[in-house]
């Protein structure tokens, strides 16, 4: 049997279609589930009682969403560029399972273990604005449009703070697989020593996610809905869920950048017994957690506030934090030698 | 065998979607086909062990350089037919210069010798990540290049802010401490108005008699104004 799957080439692709399945599906209800969770956490910071008729505490409300999303009509615009306009969802949506290859859950446990992982995370998160780039013209209206350019603009300013903030955990780990960045916190996590740009990390992801309070390019007091006012039934659902895993991405990235992965809190005896998926999925739970209690707390940044933060605050600080970095590793002797050695 | 499919697929649409660059009528397409056609180029890449270069190429020209030329081409107003009126006029130039390349291109390619050793994989020393292999050469062996390279850049980046920079004081600009020092006492005025009693002699506001956009653009309403528009209605 594991002569099957490990040897032949037949066997090797339903492996990998498998293996693709298992990291799909659960991400997927969390999807679901996540939007259930940010109703109820907002409807409890708001004294309300959120989504409670479908199925024991709403839990149904998820799928009830999910149908009545689906036999809608999908409606498109007549000026709109059919191919296009059809195809930016899809775009959305894949990226955004894409990502999802290197994420590792536990030691080694990732789809592809690459030496480049966080490159590549970064190469996908950057490929994200297309899908709201074409969305937002092939819809041809002004306000998605509006929303499209602004959306551009604010995920390309703060991924330049976010990749320099990687490089400042990665002159740390000495090396750019996620494996491994996860075991150089073995000792301390990341977001101890590093904590100011732990904080800019997490406040550039709501940026880079576009949530609330820089939902800019949905704002719906300017906007409409911004770069998917076009959109309706499935086509939305697509963005949708996109922007959802997009979320559940960004936390799993801060958790395995900043909050030690898969690691326990400390390496002994009562937390080692909780195996290491089970602390990643928490530490996710936490940052999601604080992402819809971002969103229930805070109102939305005007524009140019959002671009003064990135270009002005965030980028010449996580800038300065990384020469500070790597002066203080070459000067303590605590630079990682020989890294990137297989 | 699988390696071979791979380059196989990853060149023909790399090549496919090159020439549905300068042949795309709408240059918005022209620019997805480019991504398109960068993104092969990464997985050609892939394909030959160079996984930093593939991932560099996908953040630098996927995801910065053609977001610009996206932008860029988005925003711009073309008239195809206008487009298309040239083509006859420019015709000759065009086929020389495409016979010039052309001839260059034979003559390159026709001296082109392949070599009878197979090609080395693009990475370091065994054991050494590509990451570590590149990071060695740039920044050990050819560390005075690459720095020529930044400064280029930086004069690059300085030409590009003094050409877009506007003086100094014009324009509007937001002083968050002034902003941020205003008080309720200095801003609002409390005003008493009695029940039944007009506020406008007090500082309220009346709706303007004529629109703005009639006193803006005058005879902009089709008959008399809003004047006449205004009696209409008083007589309805």
């Amino acid at each position: 049997m594991a002569h099957f799957f490990y040897q032949t080439l037949v066997g090797q692709i339903i492996l990998m279609v498998l293996e693709t399945l298992a990291v799909l599906v659960p991400l997927l209800i969390g999807v679901a589930y996540l939007t259930l969770m940010e109703r109820k956490v907002m409807a409890a910071m708001q004294r309300r009682r959120g989504p409670n008729v479908n199925g024991l505490f709403g839990l149904l409300q998820a799928f009830a969403d999910a149908i009545k999303m689906i036999v809608k009509e999908t409606v498109i615009p007549a000026g709109a560029n059919r191919i296009l306009f059809l195809f930016a969802p899809f775009l959305a949506f894949a990226l955004a399972m894409l990502a999802w290859a290197v994420i590792p859950t536990g030691n080694g446990l990732a789809v592809a273990n690459i030496n480049v992982g966080i490159l590549y995370l970064l190469a996908v998160s950057s490929l994200g604005v297309y899908g709201i780039l074409i969305a937002g013209w092939a819809s041809n209206s002004k306000y998605a449009f509006m929303g499209s350019m602004r959306a551009a603009a604010q995920m390309v300013s703060y991924e330049v703070s976010i990749g320099l903030i990687i490089v400042s955990v990665l002159l740390a780990v000495g090396s750019l697989n996620l494996n491994d960045i996860v075991l150089a916190q073995r000792h301390i996590w990341f977001c101890l020593p590093m904590f100011p740009v732990f904080i800019i990390f997490f406040i550039s992801a709501l940026a880079e996610t576009g949530r609330a309070p820089f939902d800019l390019p949905e704002g719906e007091s300017e906007l409409v809905a911004g770069f998917f006012v076009e959109y309706s039934s499935l086509a939305f659902g697509l963005f949708f869920l996109g922007e959802y895993a997009n979320m559940i991405l960004m936390s799993a990235l801060v958790s395995i950048l900043f909050l030690g992965g898969w690691l326990p809190p400390i390496g002994v005896f009562p937390f080692t017994l909780v195996p290491g998926p089970l602390w990643l999925i928490a530490k996710i739970l936490f940052c999601l957690f604080v992402f819809i209690w971002v969103r229930a707390t805070f109102p939305r940044f005007r524009y140019d506030q959002l671009m003064r933060l990135g270009w002005k605050v965030f980028l010449p600080f996580s800038l300065i934090w990384m020469i500070g970095t790597a002066a203080f590793l070459m000067v303590t002797g605590l630079l990682p030698q020989g890294g990137g050695m297989n | 065998m699988l390696p071979q499919l791979v380059f196989y697929l990853f060149s023909t649409v790399l090549l496919i979607s090159a020439v549905m660059v300068i042949s795309a009528r709408n240059p918005v397409h022209s620019v997805l086909f480019l991504i398109v056609a960068f993104f092969n180029a990464a997985g050609l890449f892939l394909v030959a062990g160079a996984e930093f270069l593939a991932m560099l190429l996908v953040i630098v020209y996927v995801g910065a350089v053609a977001v610009l030329f996206l932008f860029v081409v988005m925003m711009l107003d073309i008239d195809f037919t206008k487009l298309r009126e040239g083509l006859q006029q420019h015709a000759a130039i065009g086929v020389c210069f495409g016979v010039v390349l052309f001839a260059e291109l034979l003559v390159a390619v026709g001296n082109w010798h392949m070599s009878s050793v197979s090609v080395t994989r693009l990475s370091g020393a065994p054991g050494q990540t590509n990451t570590a292999a590149l990071g060695d050469l740039i920044y050990t062996h050819y560390i005075l290049l690459f720095q020529g390279c930044g400064l280029i850049l930086l004069v690059a980046m300085i030409g590009a802010i003094v050409l877009t920079l506007r003086p100094v004081g014009s324009g509007r600009r937001q002083i968050i401490d002034k902003q941020h020092a205003r008080v309720p006492s200095e801003t609002l005025e409390m005003i008493d108005a009695p029940l039944g009693v007009g506020v406008i002699s007090q500082g309220g506001f009346l709706r303007p008699h004529t629109s703005y956009h009639e006193t803006s653009v005058p005879d902009s309403y089709a008959s008399g104004g809003q004047i006449e528009a205004d009696k209409k209605e008083k007589d309805v």
